[in-house]
């Protein structure tokens, strides 16, 4: 009816030609912060907690411990949250990070007993290879997702496979050890007592922290997340941007499956595929929302932080190995049901 | 024209929402073997009148005698039972499904095993289109057949259910003229079989055609019923739109007079664009410090012309050119570049409202305020300066876009394409669902813009917002340019004949 919608019209101006008034202002502030404030004292309590539980957990070492233990996982959560904050998903990224660690193995000179038909070269060319390797695979998803027009789950879904074959080929089956020196210095040494592997995590961290709260393309995916129509009727390139993500994620998966294999010792066959639910579950965990345009890399840090507190505490106090996986599993439901509860009251906030 | 009682009778129904009456004593009788033309602007009230029949809408006063007895409808279902039912302008069909399974949609034939007996319903469906006249294979998949024969398959379906009563709105928008023949053969043997059905059409022509009584509505009011046979279109668009008598301030039921146009060269140039059933051969060019109103019904391919000029569909045919140059416009992204703005229907799909005002107004022009890096605070500035000279309240840029009003976000919508003018500007119902107030703000911005030279094209199926901003007028009717007033006198009249 153009009567009453042009009567609500008038109703809404009046209510809001004057400044919103103030306890309106302070509860949609805490609904917005709800999305980062949970998480965080989430954090909190596991932290507290772990710290009464066992003596061991609150130690300096510790810290040092959980620092490591998530550095493989926060790399590759950088390019995720990208893609998450697009409203779209990528279930490639751990068989990308295998598949790029299997290459710069592949491509460097192994022991003899490594019964590998590789094709050794000098680490720069090995390591430019594997990048260009994960980058390619990125873009297949890119085209993929924007040009063919495959819904992101299920082209990654394949790519996933695909990935997964090219590492199977390369290595069947055998296990490699060596990757070039500046690979191997990044993932396994230490500078000054911290090691590389957590300040590679940490400039990677902050380097997609910049790119999306001060760029343009940072803005650009979150505005897009946010609402696909309008950024494309506001003349925005979207499907360049999904695109974008797309390769982004491939590549940061890349880096932490080099420095992963680096880390480990060795590269091998499905090393990295608990890496794809703990990226997934850091990046949601945080706060970020699978809806797309809220969220970012601090919400990415909190959640690294409350799955690697969660896995490294289980350890600290005496439980039953096999009951851990069952409690990860209940915090990543725990963490999407206040996802999906934030998302809803945002929807229901005053428009 | 058929005698006989009337199967359904109402008698002074008033409705009204939220203290706005749509429907103010109206009477209203349906004979068995009629077919009933329904004429009235939006929002006159024959869609509130149509869902009270259809039991949408259970909560009026007045009247309901159906088959002589008085009755109460409490939702669509009850109406269903009793043998009403309507068919929408957008069709309620199952593209991936066959016709049969269209035609007995939620009533297959169950055998003893409780498995779809599939012949008997391929076969039991083939028999009631036959009986309709129409020729389709039962087993075709339903999104296969044109538009004009889904609707077909849609009406066998609500007469299959039992229906006695058909309400059809708006069922030629989308025919062409030999589907509409079609459809009208269809209608004409349901009013031999002593069905009823009501016609709900802006097509007054069609109504014509094939309608034994037309009712004419307005404001809310009954105010015309008359034989098809003893009327004719100018009486009926005279009935509609209401001669003098102090209606509303504004009606333009008076001439309007359209100035000449400038000698400039076109800035925005389409030629002979095709796309599908929606546009059909539409050229129409516009120059700078001008706007051109395109004037068309809902489904007259206004809609999707505004999507091709600004790059979001794809035409099957012709050209189009922006200051003389031929572009191919691949996304909307190339259609900004190539200095085209649109401003879509609806504020939901051009506006981000979790986002502060300011980010708003700037996603359009990131590219010319920034390189890599963000500048917030000169997007904030330019921000600050729309906000001050579109009167946007509250004028606070760091606000969300979601607690501003409707009428405000409209203007942060318009503010975004306005720090660097577009050579052309595309508007598309941009007084829709506005008070006064801002209708008048709207077109103030709209005449500042024209004066400062750019090109504006006003797309409305509201025959006044044409009629008050456009300097000329294209008719769009079923996907094609019918007529083109220019430097000529028009009025709302003469808008209506020829759409």
């Amino acid at each position: 009816m153009k009567r009453t919608a042009a009567d609500e019209a008038a109703a809404d101006g009046a209510a809001a030609d004057g400044a919103p008034t103030q306890p309106n202002w302070a509860g949609a502030l805490l609904r917005a912060q709800m999305r980062n404030l949970a998480p965080f004292l989430t954090l909190i309590f596991l932290v507290v907690f772990f710290a009464i539980a066992s003596p061991s957990f609150a130690t300096f070492d510790n810290v040092g411990n959980i620092l490591t233990q998530v550095s493989v996982t926060g790399i590759i959560a950088v390019g995720l949250t990208f893609v998450i904050l697009c409203a779209e998903i990528d279930l490639s990224i751990a068989s990308v990070a295998n598949v790029t660690g299997i290459a710069v193995a592949y491509f460097t000179l192994q022991e003899s007993y490594v019964n590998i038909a590789n094709v050794p070269l000098p680490g720069w060319a090995a390591i430019l290879l594997s990048l260009a390797l994960c980058a390619f695979l990125g873009l297949v998803n890119a085209v993929g997702l924007t040009v063919i027009g495959i819904p992101s789950f299920i082209m990654t879904l394949a790519m996933m496979q695909i990935a997964a074959g090219i590492s199977a080929l390369l290595v069947r089956g055998q296990i490699a050890y060596k990757v070039p020196e500046l690979v191997s210095t990044l993932g396994s040494a230490s500078v000054a007592g911290i090691p590389w592997i957590v300040i590679v995590a940490a400039v990677m961290l902050l380097g997609g922290h910049i790119v999306l709260t001060y760029t343009r393309f940072g803005r650009y995916v979150y505005m897009v997340g946010g609402n696909r129509e309008a950024a494309e009727y506001s003349g925005l390139n979207v499907k360049l941007i999904l695109g974008s993500v797309m390769v982004i994620a491939a590549v940061c998966a890349g880096i932490g499956g080099m420095l992963g294999v680096a880390h480990f010792g060795s590269a091998q066959q499905n090393e990295f595929d608990t890496y794809l639910l703990d990226s997934i579950a850091a990046v949601v965990v945080g706060g970020t929302s699978l809806f797309g345009g809220r969220g970012g890399i601090g919400n990415t840090i909190v959640g690294l932080f409350v799955l690697g507190v969660l896995n490294n505490g289980l350890d600290h106090v005496d439980i039953d190995s096999f009951l851990k996986i069952l409690i990860r599993g209940l915090i990543l439901l725990a963490a999407l049901i206040i996802n999906v509860y934030a998302q809803r009251l945002r929807a229901t906030a005053p428009e | 024209m058929p005698q006989g009682a009337p199967v359904l009778e109402l008698h002074g129904i008033t409705k009204s929402f939220g203290g706005v009456e749509a429907l103010r004593g109206v009477d209203f009788a349906l004979r068995a073997g009629e077919i009933h033309g329904l004429v009235g602007e939006n929002g006159a009230g024959k869609s509130t009148l149509m869902k009270i029949i259809a039991g949408t809408h259970a909560d009026f006063s007045g009247r309901f005698m159906l088959d002589g007895c008085e009755t109460r409808f409490r939702s669509s279902r009850d109406a269903i039972g009793a043998g009403i039912a309507m068919v929408h302008q957008e069709l309620s069909v199952a593209p991936d499904l066959s016709v049969a399974e269209n035609v007995f949609l939620g009533t297959q034939p169950i055998g003893r095993l409780g498995l779809v007996q599939w012949r008997r319903m391929t076969r039991e469906a083939g028999e009631q289109l036959a009986r309709l006249g129409v020729d389709i294979d039962p087993r075709q998949r339903m999104g296969d057949l044109p538009i004009g024969l889904q609707q077909l398959v849609e009406i066998t379906r609500v007469l299959f259910s039992g229906a006695r009563i058909v309400i059809l709105d708006e069922p030629t928008s989308a025919l062409s003229p030999p589907e509409v023949e079609r459809l009208f053969g269809v209608l004409r043997r349901l009013r031999q079989e002593g069905r009823s059905m009501v016609f709900i059409s802006h097509f007054i022509d069609d109504i014509l055609r094939v309608s034994d009584v037309v009712t004419v509505f307005r404001n809310g009011r009954k105010v015309a019923e008359m034989p098809a046979a003893s009327t004719d279109k100018g009486q009926l668009i005279h009935a509609m739109i209401g001669r003098g008598g102090g209606e509303l301030e504004e009606s333009y039921t008076h001439d309007i007079v359209l100035p000449r146009p400038t000698a400039e060269p076109p800035v925005l140039r389409v030629a002979r664009l095709a796309l599908g059933r929606s546009l059909r051969d539409v050229s129409l060019d516009v120059r700078p410090g001008e706007v051109l109103g395109v004037y068309g019904f809902m489904g007259s391919g206004q809609l999707d012309l505004a999507r091709v000029l600004f790059g979001k569909l794809k035409p099957e045919r012709g050209e189009l050119a922006v200051g003389g140059r031929t572009v191919r416009l691949r996304s909307t992204a190339s259609a900004r570049r190539a200095g085209i703005a649109y401003v879509p229907e609806s504020r939901r799909s051009m506006l981000f409202h979790q986002e502060p005002i300011y980010k708003n107004v700037s996603i359009s022009i990131l590219d010319r305020i920034s390189s890599v890096l963000l500048r917030p605070s000169r997007e904030r500035a330019i921000a600050q300066r729309q906000v001050q000279q579109l009167q946007i309240r509250p004028p606070r840029v760091e606000l969300d876009l979601g607690m501003l009003s409707g009428g405000n976000q409209q203007k942060v919508g318009l503010a975004k394409w306005l720090t660097y003018p577009p050579k052309v500007l595309i508007l598309c119902e941009p007084t829709r669902g506005m008070d006064v107030g801002a209708k008048t703000d709207v077109a103030n911005i709209i005449r500042e813009l024209r004066s400062r030279g750019l090109a504006i094209i006003v797309l409305s199926t509201e025959p006044e917002t044409v009629l008050s901003l456009a300097d000329r007028i294209v008719v769009l009717k079923r996907g094609m340019v019918v007529r083109e007033f220019v430097d000529e006198t028009v009025s709302k009249d003469r808008l209506l004949q020829v759409a």
